[in-house]
């Protein structure tokens, strides 16, 4: 079975949430739907130096992320009338919508933020991996969108075999959960950012 | 490289630190050279010119005022000299009584001092008549006496030429039918002008798309020979020319080769390190003549931090240009109007990240949502500008705009905007 996946380099994202509207327009998605999150990840500490000046010791990068379309995707899982599945084709997590009842389960069993509810519809909501646009050989709106070429997707091995196998930035969820299918070229700074106390600080626009 | 043009100059005394870099740019050799730089923001030498070639006919007035200093105009009318940055004129014939302001919320949105601004606005023997032509009921559109409701440039036809860093044409066609009663900035200006008597002068017997093709057949012969004509970019939908960039351009290589053969465009030819022209304008404590550090009029060294004690600047945001966009809401939810503000100068306030925020000084007063952040220097806040100004009845800023506490006070050379040098203290509110 195929199985495809987004890359994100983190070192060359700039936060600037092109991605973010692109799928929005693309999907005509209504404030308060993300299928795409950009995740501000900030600390550190600023110091008085001897000279009188400001010393700064930062950990500060954004992390853009959509559906990881999982190997072993927890929202499937919880799901209880399998209105979420795991499509043959791309191995691409989709949904249902005639069987979705809007109950939520996959919303907490997605440790990624994944699913989103559609109060209107009052159905769950995600990233489809634009598959309307991979089937007449288009890239999916997000990755088409970024102005720093900091997204791209494709077959996970050739993603691997092109940026690594990095599934994992500080303070993602530990990949064993649900093995997610992304490739993650780490900004510099996520080394530090654990011993900087690094959060999520802009937990409002990512509605978490 | 030195590169400058990014708000550094928007400041008191901006002049200052622009010199200094031109400065420090000769006295390293740093100029003429590749990745050295001169002066500006780093446009491509010999590119394009900055907006698009309508012709302008000529003008009769011969009066101008600077940008920044339209209320002070206002104000002062047939009184305003050069000493506020008149030109062309001695005086201005009569007081200024009516304002017809085009795409633009930077009347009351983006100038300085908006309380101020409002209340010069609102003096009806000042300004009698306000005409704001624009395609949303912006804060300056609040106070227009009439509004003539602008289409979008998707509804009717236009062109661009790339500005800063490369040689370009963009074909923008009409791809939707204006609107209700909207119409075109050109269509309003031809109709206004057929009132006048002035409708063939104006429009030269052509509309939107016939100015389009002139002007595109006008790059054709002089600027792009390789593009196709207009009827054929518009039939097979092309639109964006751009001249590759084989090699770097650099900025005053004759110069640097041989200054007595290719002088600059100074008095005397050289790099004025000291300008006997600045000199000569007798003010050394604004104005010297070589560039120096000057303690700005509002400043964290001054007495005036005592009573406001963080400097606070309003950086563009992600989300906006300038004030255009702060009404869709896919944006505002990707970058809603925040005051950032260090952990540190949040603790000796009790301030949480997301609390209600007010920034104030003698000006006025700003109401906002904070985010607490390290990404901004302790003792710095920011209030990133162009969000829509929207006062209370107690006059305090709902909005977020932050010229509600920014200075009218110009720069002394270039009579230019310092609105990131303000002071302000923030207290946490409710």
């Amino acid at each position: 079975m195929a199985q495809f996946g987004f890359f994100i380099d983190t070192s060359a994202c700039s936060g600037c949430k092109t991605c973010q509207v692109a799928c929005k327009d693309k999907n005509n998605l209504e404030p308060g739907i993300l299928w795409r999150r950009v995740y501000e990840i900030s600390g550190g500490n600023w110091e008085k130096g001897s000279n009188g000046g400001w010393k700064a010791s930062l950990s500060t990068y954004n992390l853009s992320v959509a559906c990881n379309h999982c190997e072993e995707p927890g929202c499937v899982e919880a799901c209880p009338t399998k209105a979420l599945y795991k499509e043959e084709k791309r191995g691409l997590v989709l949904i249902d919508e005639d069987k979705c009842i809007g109950c939520r389960y996959c919303e907490w069993a997605c440790p990624y933020g994944a699913l989103q509810f559609d109060r209107d519809r009052g159905i769950m909501s995600k990233c489809d991996f634009c598959v309307d646009y991979l089937d007449v050989g288009s890239s999916p709106s997000c990755v088409a969108s970024c102005p720093m070429r900091a997204l791209d997707f494709g077959e996970i091995s050739e993603l691997t075999l092109k940026y690594g196998n990095m599934k994992h930035i500080y303070p993602m969820a530990d990949p064993e959960i649900t093995k997610p299918c992304l490739v993650i070229k780490p900004h510099p700074e996520a080394e530090t950012a654990r011993s900087n106390n690094a959060r999520v600080a802009n937990k409002e626009e990512v509605k978490q | 490289m030195l590169y400058q043009g990014y708000g550094m100059q928007r400041r008191a005394y901006g002049e200052q630190p622009v010199r200094g870099g031109c400065v420090l740019a000769a006295i390293t050799g740093n100029i003429g050279i590749h990745g050295g730089w001169a002066s500006g923001i780093g446009l491509q030498p010999g590119g394009s010119p900055f907006w698009n070639i309508f012709p302008m006919k000529n003008n009769p007035v011969r009066a101008s005022i600077p940008t920044f200093l339209w209320t002070e105009a206002v104000l002062r009318g047939t009184d305003l000299s050069k000493e506020e940055g008149l030109r062309g004129v001695e005086r201005l014939s009569s007081n200024i009584k009516m304002i017809w302001a085009v795409a633009s919320n930077a009347l009351i949105n983006q100038h300085s001092n908006i309380n101020r601004t409002a209340r010069i606005l609102e003096e009806e023997s000042l300004v009698e008549f306000l005409v704001v032509q624009d395609q949303f009921l912006t804060s300056t559109g609040k106070f227009a006496d009439l509004i003539l409701p602008a289409c979008m440039q998707f509804e009717t036809w236009g062109l661009e030429d790339g500005w800063k860093y490369g040689e370009e044409v963009i074909l923008m066609p009409q791809i939707a039918e204006p609107a209700f009663e909207t119409k075109s900035d050109y269509r309003i200006c031809a109709d206004l002008a057929m009132e006048l008597g002035l409708f063939n002068e104006f429009t030269e017997g052509l509309d939107e798309k016939g100015w389009t093709k002139r002007l595109w057949e006008s790059y054709r012969s002089n600027r792009f020979p390789d593009i196709p004509d207009f009827d054929t970019v518009v039939r097979n939908n092309l639109g964006v020319y751009s001249l590759p960039v084989h090699e770097p351009k650099i900025s005053f290589e004759d110069f640097v080769r041989d200054p007595v053969n290719n002088p600059l465009n100074t008095p005397s030819g050289k790099v004025e390190i000291f300008s006997p022209e600045l000199k000569e304008l007798n003010d050394p404590d604004e104005i010297p003549p070589v560039p120096k550090y000057i303690q700005e009029w509002e400043s964290p060294f001054g007495p005036e931090s005592e009573k406001y004690p963080l400097q606070a600047i309003g950086p563009h945001y992600m989300g906006r240009v300038h004030s255009t966009h702060d009404n869709v809401d896919w944006l505002k939810e990707a970058f809603p109007q925040r005051i950032f503000i260090n952990k540190k100068d949040a603790e000796d306030r009790n301030i949480e990240d997301g609390d209600n925020v007010m920034a104030f000084n003698d000006r006025g007063k700003v109401e906002l949502i904070c985010r607490l952040t390290e990404r901004i220097l302790p003792g710095v806040v920011a209030i990133p500008q162009g969000a829509w100004w929207e006062p209370d009845r107690k006059k305090v800023d709902q909005g977020g705009s932050v010229n509600t506490l920014t200075s009218e006070r110009w720069t002394p050379l270039a009579f230019g905007n310092a609105q990131h040098t303000i002071m302000v203290e923030i207290k946490k509110v409710r």
